[in-house]
């Protein structure tokens, strides 16, 4: 049955040779590269209930009598938007659940980027010849936050409207041009013409998913193409990969770990609470709810904004508002340049030319790590100061206090982070079997009362001798019990 | 020999039934088996739960509950199943060399280079018109995907709907007196006919009883009967000044917690705002209703280049 349909395909498409080679791909069994799939499988859910979303929310600045069954806000004056992003969480079955969901999965998703990239970073996975790959990730970052922040603006309640009002005017804030961009986005001065709402819902659902599900394609594509890096080890080498097959072991774990993935998000969904839009109330310009934080992956931005001082520069004319443009629009750009260009910063100062299929431990690459650290350190610091007046009351410290301490922080704790992430590297080097996986103890009574302790049975993976010789594929695979094994029973395995 | 031979099929040596690397991860096949066929079970009750629930509690946290433990569960049994029961390897792959060979990199470059040469050498003016045309689409193309998105901001920047007379209104379009306020209250006021738009809101300021002028020096006349008026968007990112602190008579902007001293003309005292809030001059008519004594003396709102 399968063999017959097999070969009409064949007949047509050719499938078979690339097919099998693609059923034995090795996939090197380590946890840091589930990362990634944490990412393509919120990815798989944001579009999911994104779809069940968009039959639902209506993008319109419209304003409507609200009618629907949450009694606050019954008779008020809401925008059409509001107004079915409140009916999705309150007048349509499982429509909270979606919406929850939606914004849960949106909230890991950039989050697994992020450590996912991060262990990128470290291992140097990125090296040559996986450049194309690091860009193509960067960029899915990118995007994935500009779509958040796209999302969350959609249901026009008080918190996102305020984020759009603060977007508009870091866009104003560019020189020559800024007036212009803005007007022609938002269809006039602020608020604009009521185009902003279907604009940015359109480049939501369809412009920027179309974007990253074909960086997705071309992502997932080079890496069946360069094939997996992997952690050195025996039999490990820059010639090969070892690891569990396509099908069916990975196929199976990944498979597996999709539900797991989905599972997660659908609890939190239900659970935790994410963004109470009837709380907050419809967006009026001149409203302004208190404490408003926007999702944690635009924290770094707002914390940035916050910590500048207020240098505006005028002259000639012409204003430069460098207490916006700066933070806003100047720091993200630097930062994702760096990214951007960090495989070939590194390649330049290392002059290093070949080819790397096995990655790096952190600690092997003191300079790298430390470089990574500092990033790290600088990007937390501004992440924290987007709290900084949640922190003064929580503290009970003067917000100048609390605002003098980032200023200082956001230049001390990178460099600080560098030395002391360059040091731990080097200790770590000299201290020899660190980080090997520990052998269990068995503790076992004997019979005339006397408490032993033996070392357990080594176990893959301690480095103790008992790892394989890898071997190919074979063509099929029948797990057979070692008890049924006799020596004899040899069988042909035909690869 | 390229890089796809290496993948011709070969027939393996004779692997033995008790080869390890054929065994299950697991160290008892038994109990792994019997740990996911439960989490399997989970997994599919969990989905008939969900089933069952959205017809009869449509509660969202039931609805949860069911389809994510559902979901978690067969997910946990799937896994379960590749990574104990599933033959331990190591298998292993080569790499193969992915890039071309030299003289592969040779005729590409020579293909692109002659042939280009051909075209750009001996038909110049063709190469040249095609140049010159696609250019040009590219160009006016621009104009349709750009300039068809909003109009031109012209002087709008600089204006707001408030002119000399102007009655101050609230946002339900209501008068606003003299008396409406105590000492220390604030109200937020549109001109009228503008209310709820978004560049002419004002904060007026009750600061004292009493029909002394107020405010900053030089502008001694631009409040009235111990109110003043202050255009409510930050000059930071435009967020609403909305919090007023009576005590130390500071408006305090949420957003990144710019601070501005009203009785010293709304000066920025702390954070990023970089300019004061502009002043709006104020006056009360004779019937005691709040109007503008004329408009702002410059554009309200964030910075931008074209400001003077
Ligand atoms: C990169 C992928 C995506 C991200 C990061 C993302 C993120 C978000 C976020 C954070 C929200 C706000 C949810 C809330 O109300 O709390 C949202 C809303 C929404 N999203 Fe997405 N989304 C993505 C993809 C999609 C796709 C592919 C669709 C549709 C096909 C979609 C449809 C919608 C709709 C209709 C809303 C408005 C309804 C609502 O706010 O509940 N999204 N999105
Ligand atoms: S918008 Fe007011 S301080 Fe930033």
């Amino acid at each position: 049955m399968i063999d017959e349909s097999l070969r009409w395909v064949d007949d047509r498409l050719g499938i078979a040779k690339g097919g099998r080679t693609f059923l034995d791909k090795i996939f090197p069994d380590h946890w840091s590269f589930m990362l990634g799939e944490i990412a393509l499988y919120s990815f798989v859910v944001l579009l999911g209930t994104g779809v069940f979303l968009s039959l639902y929310y209506v993008p319109s600045a419209h304003e409507i009598i609200y009618h629907g069954s949450y009694l606050p806000l019954r008779g008020q004056r809401v925008s059409e938007a509001y107004a079915s992003t409140v009916g999705l969480s309150f007048d349509v079955r499982s429509g909270l659940l979606m919406r929850q969901a939606h914004h849960w999965a949106a909230d890991i998703f950039v989050g697994a980027i992020a450590v996912h990239m991060a262990r990128v970073f470290f291992t140097g996975a990125f090296r040559k010849p996986r450049e194309f790959n690091w860009i193509v990730g960067v960029t899915m970052l990118i995007l994935a936050i500009v779509n958040g922040f796209l999302g969350y603006s959609l249901p026009d309640d008080l918190v996102s409207g305020t984020g759009i009002r603060i977007a508009y005017s870091i866009i104003e804030s560019v020189p020559l041009v800024g007036s212009y961009l803005a007007f022609f986005l938002f269809g006039g001065n602020y608020p604009g013409s009521g185009v902003i709402i279907p604009r940015f819902f359109i480049i939501h659902v369809l412009i920027v998913p179309l974007i990253l599900l074909g960086l997705l394609g071309a992502h997932l594509g080079l890496l069946v193409k360069q094939k997996h890096t992997q952690f050195p080890g025996k039999s490990k080498s820059e010639r090969n990969v070892v690891g569990s097959p396509m099908f069916p072991t990975f196929m199976a774990k990944t498979t597996g770990f999709l539900f797991m993935t989905t599972g997660v998000i659908f609890l939190l969904g239900g659970f935790v609470q994410i963004n109470p839009i009837w709380q907050f109330g419809q967006y009026e310009s001149y409203k302004i709810s208190y404490a408003v934080q926007p999702d944690w992956y635009m924290g770094w931005l707002d914390g940035a904004l916050r910590i500048m001082p207020s240098w505006e520069w005028v002259g000639w004319g012409h204003t430069i508002p460098l207490e916006v443009f700066l933070p806003a629009v100047i720091f993200p750009g630097i930062v994702f340049n760096i990214f951007y260009t960090w495989p070939f910063i590194e390649s330049r100062h290392t002059k290093d030319l070949a080819y790397h299929n096995l990655l790096d431990r952190p600690r092997d690459r003191p300079k790298r790590t430390a470089a990574g650290a500092a990033m790290l350190g600088l990007l937390g610091t501004v992440f924290f100061a987007s709290s900084t007046d949640v922190m003064a009351n929580f503290f009970d410290l003067p917000l100048m206090g609390v605002l003098w301490f980032f200023r200082i922080a956001v230049i001390v704790v990178p460099i600080v982070s560098y030395f002391l992430a360059y040091q731990i590297c080097n200790e770590l080097r000299q201290a020899e079997g660190l980080g090997k996986r520990k052998r269990a103890l068995a503790v076992t009574l004997t019979e005339s009362g006397e408490y032993r302790t033996e070392e357990s049975e080594p176990r893959p993976g301690d480095g103790a001798g008992v790892e394989l010789e890898p071997v190919p594929v074979p063509a099929f695979i029948d797990v057979v019990p070692p008890e049924l094994a006799t020596g004899e029973g040899v069988r042909r395995v035909m690869r | 020999m390229s890089a796809e031979d290496d993948h011709s099929v070969s027939p393996l040596p004779p692997a033995a039934l008790d080869d390890p690397h054929l065994q299950p991860y697991a160290r008892r096949p038994e109990a792994a088996q019997t740990v996911a066929a439960v989490a399997m079970v989970i997994g599919f009750l969990g989905f008939i739960g969900f089933g069952v629930s959205y017809w009869v509690v449509a509660s969202t946290q039931w609805q949860a509950a069911t389809f994510g433990i559902g979901l978690f569960g067969f997910g946990f049994g799937v896994t379960a199943w590749g990574k104990y029961l599933m033959p331990q390897g190591p298998f292993v792959e080569e790499r193969h060399q992915f890039h071309s060979t030299e003289a592969e990199r040779d005729a590409m470059t020579a293909a692109v280079v002659e042939r280009g040469g051909m075209v750009v050498k001996r038909r110049k003016v063709l190469g040249g018109l095609f140049a010159l045309g696609s250019t040009a689409m590219g160009i006016v193309l621009l104009f349709p995907l750009l300039r068809s998105l909003g109009p031109k901001p012209g002087r709008t920047l600089f204006q707001t709907n408030w002119k000399k007379g102007s009655k101050a209104v609230t946002i339900n379009g209501r008068q606003v007196y003299e008396e409406d306020l105590e000492v220390g209250g604030v109200m937020t006021v549109f001109p009228e006919g503008f209310e709820g738009s978004s560049p002419d809101q004002v904060i007026l300021i009750r600061l004292a009883d009493t029909t002394q002028p107020l405010s900053a020096p030089g502008r001694t006349s631009w409040g009235v009967a111990g109110y003043v008026a202050y255009s409510k968007l930050c000059t930071h990112l435009g967020c609403p000044v909305g919090l007023y602190q009576e005590q130390t008579q500071q408006l305090v902007c949420p957003c990144h917690q710019s601070v501005f001293n009203v009785l010293a003309g709304a000066v920025p005292e702390f954070g990023p705002a970089p300019r004061p809030l502009p002043q709006l001059p104020i006056t009360v008519d004779a019937q005691g209703r709040l109007r503008a004594n004329g408009t702002f003396d410059q554009a309200v709102g964030p910075g931008f280049w074209e400001r003077p």
